[in-house]
């Protein structure tokens, strides 16, 4: 089970439990992280649940695609070269550790 | 209410007594449970709840003897058909009419009524045109008109928050943001009033919607030429999109009735919900009063909690196997989203209005690849609406009664007068 770290705005660091193949926003909304609000679900129409990717984990994430490009471009806080959305990031082994920051708003 | 208590008895007795049994005239299929209710019929319209809570209950999957269809109305099993689109498919229509064997009342969406590949092209025109990106420059005016309506409201006092505010206000920013003309709008809640019957079956509602429909057919396929349509509206958007090739002059129309169909109506419902809402729950106006921001997520409850699409049909393209039950190729599946969305396997005291819960997940805008592709626009509407009633308004009162308008998948009120104060 891979255990992934959500930084907030203020710098909290929020520590969440995920189960493998669910996605970093599908185990952020389980455990509560108010950061991210995933209004569509997970169908990747909405653009609210974009994170930041630490650096150090930026290159072992799967290429961004067509859709989530798309729509990192309409996120409500600004797109960074480490921007990301986190219902498209899918969670293993390989991404225990993972540290995602949270933007200022997501609306 | 009496009824509300007979029917629940009745459907509990006919989930659990019947389980075994076999209505010959529908076929229904053995070890499936089966229910002799008709979710559209006015007294499912006036009080669905309690039916839904035996068709959750009776099992994962039932049988509707009176339509002879299965239903899913669990949050899983709903989620499930609306998340695997090859098995469960939308080309066949997603109301009752099976495309397969009877002519659609209308030409066949080429969005709403398409699978992949087809759907995956018109898809991504219309992700596009109604992008966040798209919404951004919408903001201010979306907000301005707004809070001018609440201005007004609040200086009348009194009056139907359904005529005057839930189909004033988005009727005050969707067409001109789509690019009509002004002539002939009144058209526009008829034909999307008669799109919404039609998925249902043929009852009085569908046949006198059909039968009514020729001149509102008529005003809609005309405002879908590119001619018709202001430029940088979205319809100029999804014409401009058949000159970069990505679908034809042919296609593009059609499309533009897909907004003209979908786009307003449903905010409407949407609106109605959300002010019903805070007109019955004070304590959670008082909380979005106290935190106006609260307006966004106040406004997505609300479309949990009333779920103003209530239903939409799937057709099975093979045999499949859902939660234990065998389903047959060419078999119609009727989605439950009002009962999903209020599913306790899933939701926290579900029949509870609360504007700070977690949302996410709900199924009022469908799931997966035909999820509602306006649900931006639907947000952006009811979240500034709510907004400016959250900054403006003190108190809203139920001052007259309550009607309920019959659609066979759109729920929502005829009539909701209120009176309000200022803040």
């Amino acid at each position: 089970m891979p255990s992934i770290t959500f930084v907030h705005p203020d710098g909290r660091a929020q520590r969440v439990e995920a189960s493998n193949g669910e996605s970093a926003m599908q185990a952020a909304t389980r455990q509560d992280v108010s950061g991210i609000l995933a209004e569509c679900g997970g169908n990747a129409m909405c653009a609210t649940c974009h994170v930041y990717v630490d650096e150090n984990w930026l290159a072992r994430l799967p290429a961004i695609g067509d859709d989530e490009d798309a729509l990192l471009d309409g996120a409500a806080a600004e797109r960074q070269a480490n921007s990301r959305l986190s219902c498209q990031i899918k969670l293993g082994a390989e991404l225990d550790g993972l540290v995602l920051r949270l933007p200022e708003r997501q609306t | 209410m009496p009824f509300c208590k007979n029917i629940m008895q009745e459907t509990h007795m006919s989930a659990t007594s019947r389980t075994d049994s076999v209505t010959p005239e529908h076929g229904a299929p053995a070890g499936v449970p089966h229910l002799d209710v008709d979710p559209f019929s006015t007294e499912f319209f006036e009080e669905p709840h309690p039916i839904h809570e035996a068709l959750r209950e009776a099992g994962p999957v039932v049988w509707l003897d009176k339509w002879g269809v299965y239903g899913v109305a669990r949050y899983a099993e709903v989620h499930a058909v609306l998340n695997d689109p090859m098995t469960f498919c939308s080309s066949r229509g997603v109301g009752l009419s099976d495309f397969a064997k009877e002519k659609a009342w209308r030409p066949q969406s080429i969005i709403l009524e398409a699978d992949p590949p087809a759907h995956t092209r018109t898809r991504a025109v219309l992700n596009q045109v109604l992008s966040a990106t798209a919404m951004k420059p919408l903001r201010s005016h979306f907000t301005a008109l707004a809070e001018a309506k609440t201005d007004e409201l609040l200086a009348r006092g009194s009056f139907d928050a359904i005529a005057d505010l839930a189909e004033a206000y988005p009727l005050s920013v969707f067409p001109d943001a789509l690019g009509l003309k002004q002539e002939g709008r009144e058209n526009l809640l008829p034909y999307a009033s008669l799109v919404f019957n039609a998925f249902g079956p043929p009852n009085q509602l569908r046949q006198e919607a059909i039968e009514r429909s020729a001149p509102h057919q008529a005003y809609v396929a005309a405002q879908c030429q590119r001619e018709n349509l202001a430029p940088g509206g979205f319809g100029a958007c999804i014409h401009a999109r058949a000159d970069a090739g990505d679908i034809t002059h042919e296609e593009a129309p059609l499309l533009v009735r897909s907004l003209l169909s979908a786009g307003l109506d449903t905010t409407v419902y949407g609106i109605g919900a959300a002010v019903y809402c805070l007109a019955r729950f004070p304590d959670q106006l008082a909380k979005l009063r106290s935190d106006p921001t609260l307006a966004r997520n106040a406004f997505e409850e609300a479309i949990r909690f009333e779920s103003p699409v209530q239903t939409f049909f799937r057709t099975t393209t093979r045999e499949v196997e859902l939660s234990g039950h065998r389903i047959g190729e060419g078999e119609k599946v009727l989605m439950f989203l009002g009962a999903a969305n209020r599913d306790p396997r899933r939701w926290e005291n579900p029949d509870r209005y609360d504007i700070t819960r977690r949302t996410s997940g709900h199924v009022g805008f469908g799931s997966g690849i035909h999820m509602c592709v306006g649900q931006l626009v639907a947000r952006l509407e009811g979240e500034v609406m709510l907004a400016a009633i959250a900054r403006k308004v003190g108190r809203i009162e139920i001052s007259g009664p309550v009607k309920r308008r019959y659609n066979n998948t759109l729920r929502g009120l005829e009539s909701l007068p209120i009176t309000i104060s200022p803040a």
